[in-house]
């Protein structure tokens, strides 16, 4: 084995480029792929197998109950990888219950009662705005979920409708599918073998919407997040608020694995964290050949752990030593082949040797850091201590050896975990689902689990949508606000205030007003459309509308009786129009008033002047007309 | 082709998939009016309705297609599913005590045919070591399954052949008997084994689960090791019941098997010991006693088993302005005895009355229990008791009406002599009749009171 090829590979040099710096060419090279799942709360009165009320949260509880989970058998008779690692945790799971929102049923001591109807033609309703293909019977299924976060061990899903799209600057944007499902308990807190979750969320109805993976870029990615979100939520189905949605981000390079980020709450954080994804699977790519060019696989990988609590027992490494103090023991675990390899950037700010903190931290449950110390890091254990570590392993000084700390139970689980982790680098990226952290690096979550989690729901029949329904539902459907922006630019408005209107709560009131403006010249759709958004209106469109006050005022505006600016006045009765020769008297009255002083350059000056004239005709004359009067008048 | 080509499937969707050359499990893209979907095409559920394909899609999830918007259907190829669970051999320790599992149906243990969500039943001991590898450290375990029946077709066929074959096993010195059992009627048949098997010498304990072994959340696994742990080591030898105490996952209950009632239709911790307290529990760190008085695990194999039983016997659960008709019928048609459940201390209307004398005429054993579950039988203290203890109702003290049900059964087996059936029946045999009820065996806190409130908050349920 030629250990010590040099790292020469410029995938693995850091520093890593930061987010921003890399043109969308470098992610099309690396065959970036994104795709999305969005996930939103329906906006309903209740949860969605039971009837208790949704969107109620608070931080009190009134009992608690102890569960766990166990892995059940797959298809093949083997668990499914991401059932084993929950099961090798061991967590004791706790469940806050508070009696006004949880019952039985998210308890998991009582089967479903129905689908809640509300929900489902919410759900159908954002399906058709997709253009997706819609069953014809609704089929519960369950989704296996081992930590913890649904007590039943699973979720309750369905899919409503599959291969539909979205335009996004001309291109099609493919959404696989539509699901309508329970939404998963609140986590609290997670530490040692014990995980706590709040249930008032838990059973609440949401949709998962599931792009393809059709982004290219991280920006393209944010843009069809951003594009999906106000989509659904112009059209009032859904809830809005924190934790109201939420996206998982999946992400591939060519020769790498999906990876599916989790807990995305906030649209800015997607682009960013695409880039460190990205780069980590590059880098792991390098990680991979470079173990290759080596000689190293998965089966040269063999599990050697070397106990050396007494090596390193009184070690000026204070941690490890007041671990050992406590009764902890530690293991040595090296690693031939990985010279060079742990402190390898793969995020920024994160080397390779992360990789392995992490499986330790979620896996063996050893989540005080660092739960870990390597022998190419500096600051852990003496020189000297580590010589001993690698005399006692009876490997070479530049092998890096990895030594964990803890109960001997969780030290067993780590060390095996570690080699685990080791023989995945030789295949490359692993399939785990990510966690989002704060830093826009991702952390592991899990084991990304296998198709064999999916299975039916015993306990509810499908759910049939006839054709009536479907026609009812699609009948009352709110327009897209693509097709709204293509309607606004029908009507001569601009691009910008097209956009704004089109996702703002005040359009019905646009197409209710709109058609009052044909008879007359006098006020355009743009300006209609810039009025409707302006918050300086006495009675602005978007909260407490009253349409009549709205008809009133554009038709005097179209009969030319009040101007636009009477109207942005914020007056509840706008100033009436002034004639011109009105509004010339007004600026010559205004003129002779002016007080004495003001600023000498003459541009300032004459914004000066223009403020004291506003004052008198603010409403009542075009702010055009006005400035024309005041240049006449000074010349 | 056989019928399994279209599981399921019945016209009109079935001749939209023979006209289309697709079967159950054919791999296709299905072209509809609504789009087009690609699948795998599963059985169709018996009792869901003729107008659906079910179609697997490859994320796994199901739907269902309306045959009227079919316009044709691509076959791609065909995978036939066969399931079978995987078998890893049960270790052999010498050192760890014989445990006999007996299956009457249900699943406590059990692996999910994942494309069309059929339990399949673990059963074999290598099949439940792959899922509940546990068990290994607790016993030497053997196994034999008896009947596939939900719990609510046991009667007495099986009730007999299950008590001769615990008998059998008893005798060939089993350490423990362990019967896995639907939970719905699991106290009818740990009743009616409490008298069929006496004298026992060895736990005899009764299984299942609430929540369904296919699921990560269930409680099949701790409840078969508990029991099989009760088996193998308890000191109680008698008939008992081992579920869940809380619904948290902390520890099981031993139930004396003719004081114990399933009680919510869900709950995990749905058996309750009724008038009583439960016999002890059961964790990872074995059996705690509650009391003393349980007849204690003996070397010998003298177990007197008595399978005589008369199925002729019928519980009727009194209502206001019940018409005597009910029990007139219940002797137009041969039954030799009936247990009522009467009203509060064990009552029935006066119309009733010619009826129950018609009975006692016709020899018919009539014997009360209360339908408050809670409390004894008392006919003295009003006047209808008096009259209808008159009419040839014998109060049957603190029995459970389904208790008083099984043994009436029993006791008719035994003998046609009213006098005779009357001794037995009054006769505690396995603790169906307690002499007291501790003011603890009736506890059902009442939530929503502050301090109840304030108590149950500060365990785990």
């Amino acid at each position: 084995m030629s250990q010590d090829l040099p790292i020469d590979d410029p995938r693995l040099r850091g520093p890593l480029p930061a987010y921003g710096q890399w043109p969308p060419e470098r992610y099309r090279e690396l065959g970036l792929k994104v795709g999305l799942e969005i996930h939103q709360q329906l906006l309903t009165t209740r949860k969605l197998f039971c009837r208790c009320p949704a969107g109620r949260y608070a931080p009190e509880h009134d009992a608690e109950i102890l569960r766990h989970m166990r892995p059940t058998l797959s298809e093949l008779g083997e668990y499914d990888g991401t059932a084993l690692m929950e099961f090798k945790t061991r967590k004791q799971i706790i469940y806050l219950l508070r009696n006004e929102t949880v019952c039985t049923y998210e308890m998991d001591d009582a089967p479903p009662f129905e689908l809640n109807a509300e929900a489902l033609e919410r759900a159908i309703a954002i399906a058709l705005l997709l253009n997706c293909q819609l069953v014809s019977e609704v089929h519960i299924a369950r989704k296996q979920y081992l930590d913890g976060s649904i007590p039943t061990g699973f979720q309750r899903t369905a899919i409503v409708g599959v291969s539909g799209h979205v335009p996004l600057r001309g291109r099609r944007i493919g959404i696989r599918q539509l699901a309508i499902e329970e939404d998963s308990c609140r986590e609290v807190a997670d530490s040692g073998h014990t995980r706590t979750y709040r249930t008032d969320r838990l059973g609440m109805p949401l949709i998962e919407t599931v792009t393809e993976p059709d982004m290219t870029t991280p920006e393209e990615a944010a843009d069809v997040g951003q594009l999906l979100r106000r989509l659904v939520r112009v059209t009032g189905l859904v809830r809005t608020g924190a934790g109201a949605a939420r996206q998982d981000v999946n992400v591939s390079i060519a020769g790498g694995t999906r990876i599916e980020v989790k807990g995305v709450h906030s649209l800015r954080a997607i682009p960013a964290l695409v880039h460190s994804e990205a780069l980590r699977q590059r880098a792991l790519l390098a990680i991979r050949d470079a173990l290759r060019a080596r000689g190293v696989s998965a089966e040269s990988l063999r599990e050697r752990f070397v106990d050396v609590t007494a090596v390193v027992r009184g070690t000026g490494c204070q941690f490890i030593r007041q671990a050992l103090e406590g009764g902890a023991v530690a293991t040595a675990v090296p690693l031939p082949g990985f010279a060079g390899l742990l402190d390898a950037p793969t995020q920024p700010r994160t080397t390779f040797l992360r990789e392995f903190s992490d499986r330790v931290r979620v896996i063996a449950c050893l989540d005080e850091l660092p739960n870990l110390v390597c022998s190419t890091q500096e600051g852990t254990l003496g020189s000297l201590e580590w010589s001993r570590v690698a005399k006692a392993c009876n490997v070479s000084a530049e092998t890096p050896v990895i030594v964990v700390w803890g109960r001997a139970e969780d030290v067993a689980t780590a060390c095996r975990e570690i080699v685990l982790r080791a023989r995945e680098a030789t295949q490359g990226v692993p399939s785990e689902t990510r966690q989002l952290l704060d830093d826009g690096t991702n952390g592991f979550e899990r084991i990304l689990p296998g198709p064999n989690r999916m299975y039916p729901d015993t306990d509810l029949p499908p759910v049939q949508v006839a054709e009536s329904r479907l026609q009812a539902i699609a009948a009352d459907l709110p327009e897209p606000p693509w097709r709204r922006r293509e309607r606004l630019h029908e009507l001569g408005v601009g691009e910008d205030l097209a956009e704004r209107l089109s996702r703002h709560a005040a359009w019905p009131l646009f197409t209710r007003l709109a058609p009052r403006l044909t008879a007359s010249e006098r006020l355009k759709p743009q300006q209609l459309a810039s009025l409707l958004l302006d918050r300086r209106c006495a009675r602005p469109a978007d909260d407490a509308v009253d349409p009549a006050w709205w008809e009133r005022t554009i038709d005097r505006l179209a009969r030319g009786e009040i101007l636009p600016e009477g109207v942005a006045t914020g007056a509840d009765e706008p100033p009436p129009a002034a004639a011109e020769s009105d509004g010339r008297r007004r600026v010559a009255a205004a003129l002779a008033e002016l007080p004495a002083g003001g600023p000498a350059q003459p541009r300032q000056r004459e914004e000066w002047i223009m403020g004291h004239v506003m004052r008198a005709l603010r409403g009542r004359v075009p702010g055009r007309l006005a400035r024309d009067i005041v240049k006449e008048a000074r010349s | 082709m056989n019928g399994e080509d279209w599981k399921g499937y019945r016209p009109p969707t079935l001749g939209v998939l023979q006209e289309h050359g697709a079967m159950v499990w054919s791999q296709v893209t299905i072209h509809t009016t609504r789009g087009d979907f690609a699948g795998l095409i599963l059985p169709r559920s018996e009792t869901a309705d003729p107008e659906h394909i079910v179609l697997k899609l490859a994320t796994g999830y199901n739907v269902g297609l309306h045959h009227a918007t079919v316009r044709s259907i691509e076959v791609h190829g065909r995978k036939i599913a066969q399931y079978k669970i995987p078998e890893k051999e049960f270790p052999y320790d010498p050192g760890k005590p014989r445990v006999k599992l007996f299956g009457t149906g249900g699943t406590i243990a059990s692996r999910l045919d994942y494309r069309t969500g059929a339990v399949i039943p673990a059963f074999s001991p290598g099949e439940l070591y792959g899922s509940v590898p546990e068990l290994a450290d607790v016993c030497n375990l053997e196994t034999e399954k008896l009947y596939g029946v939900f719990s609510e077709n046991m009667g007495p066929e099986q009730w007999i052949g299950t008590a001769e074959a615990v008998a059998r096993e008893i005798e060939k010195g089993v350490a423990g008997v362990v019967i896995g059992h639907g939970t719905d009627t699991m106290h009818h048949t740990a009743a009616v084994l409490s008298f069929m098997l006496q004298d026992l010498p060895v736990p005899v304990v009764m299984v299942g689960s609430q929540r369904s072994s296919d699921r990560p959340s269930s409680d099949a696994a701790i409840n078969l090791i508990n029991a099989a742990r009760t088996a193998a080591t308890s000191d109680i030898a008698e008939v008992m019941v081992c579920m869940f105490g809380p619904t948290s996952d902390q520890y099981g209950l031993l139930h004396r098997g003719t004081r114990v009632r399933k009680m919510h239709s869900s709950y995990r911790s749905t058996f309750r010991t009724i008038g009583d307290i439960p016999l002890a529990r059961v964790d990872s760190q074995g059996v705690l006693p509650f009391r003393a008085d349980y007849r204690r695990r003996r070397e010998d194999r003298a177990v007197k088993l008595n399978t005589a039983f008369d199925d002729r016997v019928a519980i009727v659960y009194y209502y206001p302005a019940m018409k005597p008709d009910i029990i007139d019928s219940l002797v137009d048609h041969g039954y030799r005895g009936i247990i009522i459940a009467g009203t509060g201390l064990g009552h029935v209307n006066r119309p009733l009355y010619p009826a129950l004398q018609r009975a006692k005429d016709a020899g018919v054993s009539m014997f009360m229990t209360v339908q408050t579950l809670w409390g004894y039988v008392q006919m003295y203290v009003y006047e209808t008791g008096r009259e209808i203890m008159e009419l040839g109702v014998v109060p049957a003290a603190n029995m459970l009406p389904e208790v008083a049900y099984v043994k009436l059964g029993w006791a008719l087996g035994q003998s046609s002599d009213p006098r005779e059936v009357q001794r037995l029946m009054l006769t505690p045999i396995a603790g169906e009749i307690t002499e007291r009820e501790p003011h603890n065996g009736y506890l059902i806190l009442q939530g929503g009171i502050p301090e109840v409130d304030a108590f149950i908050s500060q365990y785990w349920k």
